[in-house]
């Protein structure tokens, strides 16, 4: 049983360090990122975890096949994907995370839930108008083929998704570290009630968070219809499940550590679904989580967060 | 009058479902069954308030204890002979095994409650968001292991030759018990004290409580309640692994937000009132209610609703309060300031 476990772990291990397991691991990470991103500047600023960011992508999606339904040009496609995205993405929080902002953290998930529920069921109203499951994106799906170096196929997207992350990642640490804008969402976030004190304004706070998080979305929305060109109402919905987990497992109070879970479970997920062996890979999301429990009960404050997390005293 | 104020809590919602029964049972079977749902509903529901709402702790696992039953009762109900057909890779002591009706009830509480607690043992130690994403792991897990593991049942398959006992009368006889048995943990030394928990954690540890024991007493009856559920649940209908997922979980939860998650009342009321307004609706695309929806239209209707609920009511429709004849006034708590 150890030693046939010992070879089965080696098996792995051989399989993990190849590039091209690497390679596509790296470019899942960058993605699931960038989502986490979006999530964390929200939980930053509202302390809301937005079950719904999942669906922000899927519009963006379905505005991409939209597009090239009418073989519009690939520009026109992205500008319309991220108007869309941002709108719904304002929308969503002037109609419902504004009116609860001051509720219980119950109550806001829930709500989440809720829009979560109601842009599916109308992107599937929208996809069921033709009799077949899913509207195709096709204009960007030259964006997936493979550049071969040394041997290993390194599709376009890969280095599309890891270099937009890099590039979304320095702009928005230049933004959070530069701009008054920015320097008061990292106040706001830190203590939103002594930030208001001070005279920064919440709904200004939480709209530059909503809409920065609104436009990684459109990015997300981008690379992940790139890979998968076909769009149906559950776009991205798994995605954001596993995203979410990342965040709450890097550690939800900073957005590095957030983004860095993020990256740390798509790293992961990559690593497990290219080196499991086939009759295993069916169990990936039960190692997946496994590992998630796993990591909370070691580290409950999150991953990459210093420290002990505070604890009240009477 | 007294006696009455003590027992209402548990009093108004036995008393609801079985209205809920009694109106159902004068329909035809095919409107019939939206009522069975409704209580089913009501016994899953009242199965997560008994953890969440005492201890104001979300889960997002509650579904797997759910799963977990209704594959116990399922794999074990279905008669012997007709095993081969539709799960023929089960281990040998469930291939050659069938149980009665209430007998498969009971091994699904049993299970569903020996799940929670060992998956309690460890999770219990944490709270908040991680508290609520290790529940979502849990789901997860359950969920994989069992769409493809098809010794302990049909894998991908539904549930088909399961006897289909849960009828009117007991799915009400369900719901109550149920509702019984949370009311008797919530008033119970135990459910205070986790309740107390929930209010003050710090204040309740200072007086010598366990938080973590009571919470994971706490799961372990939840889960208990739930696999409980789940086992009415494929005794109703051809469930698969899908009914018992994603979906059941944001529902059942968003039921006992809208309804309001620290009352039992609110969690019968949120079960009855999500459940109804889905039926109403489903029969609306049908076009049997008048007004002529599109078909697919009703998820949207009621997700709207729901976020319309919440941002009127965010306390939910009870307020989280139990049912109360007469408003009691209490004298508003001087506020600082004005101190």
């Amino acid at each position: 049983m150890t030693s046939l476990l010992a070879s089965g772990l080696t098996d792995f291990l051989r399989a993990a360090v190849e590039p091209q397991v690497q390679v596509d691991a790296i470019g899942i990470g960058a993605i699931y990122a960038l989502m986490a991103v979006g999530i964390g500047l929200v939980f930053g600023v509202l302390r809301l975890v937005n079950f719904a960011y999942g669906q922000l992508v899927m519009a963006g999606a379905f505005a991409l096949a939209f597009a090239s339904d009418r073989d519009w040009p690939v520009g026109v496609g992205i500008l319309l994907c991220f108007a869309v995205v941002i709108a719904l993405s304002l929308a969503m929080e002037r109609v419902v995370f504004r009116p609860l902002r001051t509720q219980s953290a119950a109550t806001m998930l829930v709500a989440t839930f809720a829009v979560a529920f109601l842009l599916q069921a109308i992107a599937l109203l929208i996809d069921q108008r033709d009799d077949t499951l899913g509207e195709p994106a096709a204009s960007l799906a030259k964006l997936n083929l493979p550049w071969t170096i040394f041997g290993t196929d390194v599709r376009k997207i890969t280095v599309v998704a890891i270099v937009s992350a890099a590039v979304c990642l320095v702009g928005l640490v230049l933004f959070l570290g530069r701009t008054t804008v920015g320097l008061q969402m990292r106040a706001a976030a830190m203590d939103f009630q002594t930030a208001r004190l001070l005279g920064v304004r919440a709904n200004r706070v939480i709209g530059s968070a909503v809409l920065l998080s609104g436009v990684l979305a459109g990015v997300v929305a981008v690379m992940l219809t790139v890979q998968q060109p076909l769009v149906t109402s559950t776009f991205a919905l798994r995605e954001t499940i596993v995203v979410l987990a990342g965040v709450v497992v890097g550690g939800m109070n900073r957005l590095a550590s957030a983004t860095l879970g993020g990256f740390a479970i798509g790293y992961a997920s990559g690593l497990l679904g290219g080196a499991l062996p086939t009759e295993q890979s069916q169990y990936l999301p039960s190692f997946l989580f496994g590992l998630v429990i796993l990591t909370l009960l070691v580290r409950p404050g999150g991953l990459f967060t210093r420290g002990r997390g505070p604890v009240e005293r009477v | 009058m007294r006696q009455l104020r003590t027992i209402l809590p548990v009093l108004a919602p036995v008393v609801l479902v079985a209205l809920t029964a009694i109106v159902g049972s004068f329909f035809e079977r095919s409107t019939e069954i939206y009522f069975i749902n409704a209580l089913v509903a009501v016994a899953i529901v009242v199965a997560l308030y008994v953890f969440v709402g005492n201890s104001g702790v979300l889960s997002f696992g509650h579904i797997s204890f759910v799963a977990v039953g209704a594959w116990t009762a399922g794999v074990l109900s279905v008669p012997v002979e007709e095993k081969p057909a539709t799960m023929p890779y089960l281990f040998g002591f469930l291939a050659d095994t069938a149980v009665g009706n209430v007998p498969s009830l009971l091994l699904a509480s049993l299970v569903g409650g020996v799940f929670a607690l060992v998956a309690g043992l460890p999770l219990m130690r944490l709270s908040g968001l991680a508290a609520g994403i290790a529940t979502f792991a849990v789901l997860e897990i359950t969920n994989n292991v069992l769409r493809y593991y098809e010794k302990l049942g049909p894998g991908l398959n539904v549930f088909s030759s399961v006897p289909e006992t849960t009828d009117m009368q007991q799915a009400a006889i369900g719901a109550v018990v149920a509702i019984a048995i949370a009311f008797a943990y919530q008033v119970s030394r135990f459910g205070r004290q986790l309740r107390a928990a929930r209010d003050d954690a710090p204040a309740a540890r200072a007086v010598g409580i366990s938080v973590y024991r009571q919470r994971l007493l706490a799961f372990a009856l939840s889960g208990a309640l739930a696999g409980f559920a789940g086992g009415l649940y494929v005794h109703y209908l051809p469930i698969n692994v899908d009914a018992v997922y994603l979906d059941l979980t944001f529902i059942t939860l968003a039921m006992l937000v809208i309804g309001g998650m620290t009352s039992l009342w609110g969690a019968v009321v949120g079960a009855l009132a999500v459940s109804g307004l889905d039926s109403l609706l489903a029969e609306a695309e049908n076009g049997a209610v008048g007004v002529d929806l599109p078909s697919g239209s009703r998820i949207v209707v009621v997700g709207a609703l729901m976020a319309l609920v919440l941002i009127l009511r965010p306390s939910g429709i009870t307020g989280g309060r139990e049912l109360r004849l007469f408003r009691v006034t209490r004298p508003r708590p001087v506020k600082e300031s004005e101190a």
